[in-house]
């Protein structure tokens, strides 16, 4: 133990001894790990972010669209398929928590000298909880403006804002299709989500869109929320039974709907971005094996370089594995201090990353446990030829060395 | 004590075989004073290499005190060295980087020894280098260094100690400095096997044994009178004291 001890203080004081070239060959590594950090941490950033958009959607959704069956790259099919009733009928099924049917069409809104393109879209009550929204100001639709088809109508913040500069828009009213409609409410901004802007739209009462404003006889989708995650399958597959009987469609016919599954989206997308995360891993993964390459360079000419220091040690009684421990100790030092330092900085440039807003970014401590075990790793893996190198040096050759 | 039988070393150079060691038997008791000389090509640095314990004779049989050592894999070797050998060469091969200190207890570093520092401060005391511990080789007078050097090889306290032209970089005054160091280890009952192609370096030994074409050629008493002729009176009285001493030649150390 004493041995082991004072072999890595004299593997620590040869490493000191060369400062530059100790620091530059640790460079390599410090890149290395610093660069699998960053690469894993927006790896990870995207999908967390993928993942919150995705769950901002609501929770335990089922979306339920219709026609858009595919017959290779065409889609085809009749997309006027779903209808109200059809959205009734599945929300008196088992495990269904609420159902949001949504019917709309983009036109033009107008208030006072202000107007804006946007889309009038139609649901019902329970739309909010189900699409995960909150009322900034004001209320929500409910069950008598729906009744009643009254013309209410809630804004998002895209169209609140470009319509009533500074103005509070609950109680005003705002013309839809040359008609006046009472706003009496605002949603809570929900920010960009992917290609869709979810702030963009003005909510109305879905019987207010299909009948006074668009002249509609079906929904252009209709959300499930399920009681529950572990029921999904199951409603999923009760939906599909009803409609199936419901749009008189044969056992092994395609379907003239099709129902979208958060979870399964969640996993598609997840899978997408675990792809994305590995190869940048990958690509990281190089400059760490090149920064290994570097401590084997480093370690075999400094064992050409101390054949001599070799050589005496040999010959006053150092055996071969103390050799070889002693340059391992110092693969292992550069590899592993330089492993610490790259992950402080690849922690703080995936910081600085994220701060400047380029990327989202998620440092794990998966990945910092991953980093700096291949990079001790890479310090026995690649100082062991050296070291054995070291090892293997003839006494007698050693000592004759210039 | 050193026991050589049939001593045997081939070399391989490409096609052809060089028999660097022919036939070589040797007995060196323990205590004794003993240099080694020949011609370059002779053999003896062969033969030294394999008393020290770097090479393997390629047959015969090398007792090291009474232990057969000659088929000795390379890390038994290595621990042989450390306990039972001090080396002292002509190029002193100390550690450039490390302190003189540092360097006497490199063998301890290997024994696992304990009171490492101490023991290497108490040999370099006893080479008179008790004030140049913290000096770094570079630092150190050529003298000086091969006095570390001996240090070095005394400090675990082998019973051999065998040192390779000791005197081959150094000049004359210092040189008898080096010679007297080591009739004071062989007075103190080591064995010193020293090469050399000096003969005044020679005299100070017991006994010389001369090498060549890897054979003993000849194996001579030093006669004590011989060493005195050198006009250095007070270093020749010594030598004269050891070679009386060789009635006690074979006795227990």
């Amino acid at each position: 133990m004493k041995l082991l001890l004072q072999l890595s203080l004299i593997a620590l004081r040869s490493l000191l001894q060369q400062k530059v070239r100790t620091a530059l060959t640790m460079l390599g590594v410090i890149i290395g790990v610093g660069a699998v950090i960053v690469m894993v941490s927006i790896g990870e950033g995207a999908k967390r972010r993928i993942e919150g958009q995705i769950q901002g959607l609501g929770t335990n959704l089922l979306i339920i669209r219709p026609g858009l069956h595919r017959r290779g790259p065409v889609r085809s099919g009749n997309v006027e398929t779903l209808t109200q009733a059809d959205a009734t009928a599945i929300a008196r099924l088992d495990e269904v928590a609420a159902i949001a049917p949504e019917a709309g069409k983009t036109a033009q809104v107008k208030y006072l000298a202000a107007n804006t393109n946007t889309t009038v879209l139609g649901t019902t009550e329970a739309w909010l909880s189900v699409n995960n929204f909150t009322v900034r100001a004001g209320r929500f639709i409910d069950r008598q403006d729906d009744r009643s088809s009254a013309k209410v109508a809630v804004l998002g913040s895209t169209p609140a804002a470009e319509l009533f500069e500074g103005v509070d828009p609950v109680g005003e009213r705002v013309k839809i299709k040359g008609a006046n409609y009472e706003v009496i409410g605002v949603l809570e901004s929900k920010g960009q989500s992917g290609y869709r802007n979810p702030d963009d739209q003005i909510i109305v009462p879905l019987n207010t869109a299909m009948r006074r404003l668009f002249g509609l006889k079906s929904v252009r989708s209709i959300n499930v929320q399920v009681a529950s995650e572990e029921a999904m399958d199951r409603v999923q597959g009760a939906v599909e039974e009803l409609l199936r009987e419901r749009h008189r469609i044969a056992p092994g016919a395609d379907p003239d709907f099709n129902i979208r599954n958060q979870k399964e989206i969640m996993e598609t997308m997840g899978a997408v971005s675990d792809t994305f995360t590995a190869l940048l891993a990958a690509v990281a993964a190089v400059s760490l094996l090149v920064g290994g390459i570097g401590i084997m360079n480093i370690m075999l000419v400094s064992v050409t370089e101390r054949t001599r220091e070799i050589g005496i040690r040999k010959a006053v009684g150092a055996r071969r594995r103390d050799i070889m421990f002693q340059f391992l100790v110092e693969s292992m030092v550069l590899s592993g201090l330089g492993g610490l330092v790259g992950i402080a900085a690849g922690v703080g440039v995936a910081r600085i990353v994220a701060v400047t807003g380029t990327f989202q970014t998620a440092v794990s401590s998966d990945s910092i446990a991953l980093a700096f075990g291949v990079s001790a790793a890479i310090g026995i893996f690649f100082g062991l030829y050296p070291a054995r190198k070291a090892a293997q040096l003839d006494p007698i050759e050693a000592l004759r060395h210039e | 004590m050193i026991r050589l039988n049939n001593i045997r070393k081939d070399y391989r150079m490409g096609k052809h075989v060089v028999h660097a060691l022919v036939d070589l038997s040797v007995e060196i008791p323990s205590g004794a004073y003993v240099a080694i000389m020949g011609p370059s090509g002779s053999g003896k640095s062969t033969l030294m290499n394999i008393l020290g314990c770097l090479d393997r004779p390629t047959s015969g049989e090398y007792l090291l005190d009474g232990r057969d050592v000659s088929g000795l894999e390379d890390d038994e070797l290595a621990e042989v060295r450390n306990r039972k050998l001090g080396f002292v060469f002509q190029s002193f091969n100390l550690l450039a980087l490390s302190t003189a200190v540092e360097n006497v207890a490199l063998p301890l570093v290997y024994a696992g020894a304990t009171d490492q520092k101490k023991r290497a401060l108490a040999a370099l005391e006893r080479v008179g280098l008790g004030g140049r511990a913290d000096h770094r080789p570079s630092e150190l007078s050529g003298g000086q260094r091969q006095r570390v050097a001996i240090a070095r090889a005394l400090v675990t306290e082998p019973p051999v100690i065998l040192a390779d032209e000791p005197t081959g970089n150094l000049d004359s005054r210092t040189s008898e400095e080096i010679l007297a160091l080591f009739e004071g280890l062989h007075e103190s009952g080591t064995t010193v096997v020293m090469v050399t192609h000096e003969p005044d370096v020679a005299q100070h030994a017991q006994r010389i044994l001369r090498v060549k074409d890897g054979l003993l050629a000849a194996d001579e008493l030093v006669d004590p009178h011989g060493g005195e002729d050198r006009g250095d009176a007070a270093r020749g009285s010594e030598a004269k004291d050891i070679s009386q001493g060789e009635a006690r030649e074979g006795g227990p150390r």
